[in-house]
């Protein structure tokens, strides 16, 4: 069995977000990388399946070498090897692209739900036609069994069971798993673990970012007092007019 | 050359958000001067009514094989290819961001999802798109001949001034999906939570989940869909598909009422572009009240009975 998991590297969640040159730039300065908070749960998930399946766990992830300390974190949670793809990830086409020309050969592979700095949520889609492999988004569950692929999946208003023989790709949800955290061994193993850099080659990309804005200021809160609150559904009624 | 719309639907009747994808389709098609064609494959038998919102032909294509991500996205790009599709348009729910991408792939497209604009030519084909979960947007801009664009739920007014339209049917073919359906679990009657307009979520400050007996008779009484925050779900009081916020759903409803959540920014992450925001916290200095259009410093429990009798009366 061999997995292979596409990991994005994004600021903390608790990061304000700023933009630099003309608003043209996310602003990084001061700003703490994480791994993707979904991609943690596929990595996790990619491992536990490997382990019971006597498999291999490959990180893919496209992105400059500042984002190494977050590769390194998924190998000292398990994974066997890495492959960095050397590129400025701006966009989910360009990093798709990317990753199909070392995708084949894989029996599954996972990426998160979305990743929390662009929420493209494409990649899956996307990487699942460019290597023509079923994909399933937002999965919640994966189990293997007799060499097929079971999956819970979020669907709109509700959930849904599907089965697929691999190669497949996957999205993970939260609720897939819980995410390991690496012990001091896994740690010292991962400093020694390889990590394969490739230099990014596609050149006609899709879409390019122009400019950023940040959503308008709230003009201020108008309290209602807490004993007369049926005062708030005459607002929602009448002057708002939402209800 | 066209734009075509993915009309997606469910419980055999078109979605409010398919609505929204033609109105939209519509506007561009002004801009650029081409036809809106939508397209069913839902199995709804016709879609003329889909005329009053801007399109000037349904192309029916009859598919009983159910949803996958695979088979479907195959055929809709089969018809999209024959339609000579320009520009694509879906809603961004959760079929639409499975099928956007695999047909971005087969027609060769530039993609955008969650867009919030109509795009401007200007100089090029600009959109507007949520980034950092809901904390800015990008404007972006679509390289490639043909565009793909998945649009946020609740972005759009529907404009419902045409009538109805020609329906034609039309035989595709699409390869048979590699994914065996085996079960599907659908809450009927309940509003999806991304489509919601408007949503009644509830944090750690209900104690429990034997109060969300009020918060539910709340959101009944306006036709709300409830959410809730994130350790709201980790503790298993609601069921994770209504969590909220950057961990969670994104969502853009024209009212959230937010009832003993602090409003961290993780939460708010999730929630700030809803139009109307009402925060009702026990706490003056809870975070929310700084993002909230009205607030209500008091006990939820006593500020919930109020409202739903104010709501029964
Ligand atoms: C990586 C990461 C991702 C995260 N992602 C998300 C996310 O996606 N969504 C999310 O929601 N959170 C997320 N969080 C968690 C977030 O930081 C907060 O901890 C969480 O939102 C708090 O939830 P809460 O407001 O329900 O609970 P609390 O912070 O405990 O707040 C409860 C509030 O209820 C009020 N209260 C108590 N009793 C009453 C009463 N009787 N009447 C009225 N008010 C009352 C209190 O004053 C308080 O403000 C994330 C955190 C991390 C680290």
């Amino acid at each position: 069995m061999k997995i292979l998991v596409c990991i994005s590297v994004v600021q903390d969640t608790t990061t304000k977000i700023t933009f630099t040159d003309n608003d043209t730039q996310f602003n990084k300065a001061g700003v703490q990388f994480i791994v993707n908070p979904y991609d943690e749960l596929a990595v996790t998930r990619a491992l536990e399946i490997a382990e019971a399946n006597n498999g291999t766990v490959t990180i893919v992830h496209v992105g400059e070498a500042d984002s190494e300390p977050s590769i390194r974190k998924a190998l000292s949670m398990g994974a066997n090897e890495a492959i960095r793809i050397n590129a400025n990830p701006i966009d989910a086409q360009f990093v798709a692209e990317e990753i199909a020309k070392i995708a084949t050969g894989y029996d599954l592979i996972l990426t998160g739900r979305e990743s929390i700095d662009y929420n493209g949520g494409a990649v899956c889609g996307l990487l699942g036609a460019m290597l023509n492999i079923p994909s399933i988004n937002v999965v919640t569950k994966i189990d293997y069994d007799g060499g097929l692929f079971t999956f819970d999946r979020d669907i709109d208003g509700g959930r849904e069971t599907v089965s697929c023989a691999g190669p497949v790709i996957a999205s993970a949800q939260k609720d897939l798993c819980e995410p390991r955290i690496p012990n001091m061994r896994g740690i010292m193993a991962a400093r020694t673990k390889p990590l394969q850099i490739i230099e990014a080659s596609v050149s006609n990309q899709a879409v390019s970012y122009l400019s950023y804005t940040l959503p308008a200021a709230k003009s201020g809160v108008k309290l209602i007092d807490p004993s007369n609150a049926a005062e708030l559904i005459n607002i929602l009624k009448n002057e708002v007019k939402v209800i | 050359m066209s734009i075509v719309v993915f009309a997606e639907s469910s419980d055999n009747q078109f979605k409010k958000s398919t609505f929204e994808a033609i109105s939209y389709a519509k506007e561009i098609g002004q801009l650029i001067g081409k036809d809106v064609i939508a397209v069913n494959i839902s199995g709804i038998s016709n879609g003329a009514e889909l005329g009053k919102y801007g399109a000037s032909k349904v192309v029916n294509c009859n598919n009983t094989d159910g949803f996958t991500a695979d088979a479907t996205s195959d055929l809709f790009a089969s018809i999209c290819k024959e339609l000579g599709a320009s520009v694509v348009v879906l809603s961004n729910t959760y079929v639409g961001k499975s099928v956007s991408p695999r047909v971005a792939v087969a027609l060769n497209a530039s993609m955008a999802s969650n867009v919030i604009s109509v795009p401007d030519l200007s100089n090029g084909f600009a959109v507007k798109r949520g980034v950092f979960s809901g904390k800015a947007f990008a404007i972006v801009n679509l390289n490639r001949d043909i565009k793909v664009l998945a649009i946020t739920p609740n972005s759009f007014e529907i404009n419902s001034n045409g009538s109805d339209c020609p329906t034609e049917s039309i035989n595709a073919n699409a390869s048979p999906s590699k994914i065996s359906i085996k079960a599907v679990n659908k809450v009927t009657g309940k509003i999806p939570l991304t489509e919601a307009e408007l949503v009644v979520s509830a944090g750690r400050g209900m104690k429990g989940p034997e109060n969300w007996v009020m918060i539910e008779e709340l959101a009944t009484l306006i036709g709300a869909a409830t959410a809730c925050s994130k350790p709201v779900s980790d503790m298993g009081w609601r069921p994770h598909s209504e969590h909220v916020g950057q961990t969670g759903i994104t969502i853009k409803p024209n009212l959230y009422i937010a009832i003993g959540i602090s409003g961290a920014i993780q939460h708010l992450a999730g929630v700030s572009s809803s139009k109307t925001i009402v925060a009702i916290n026990k706490d003056p200095e809870a975070p929310f009240f700084k993002s909230a259009d009205y607030g209500i410093v008091g006990d939820a429990f006593e500020v919930l009975p109020q409202l739903i009798q104010a709501l029964k009366n």
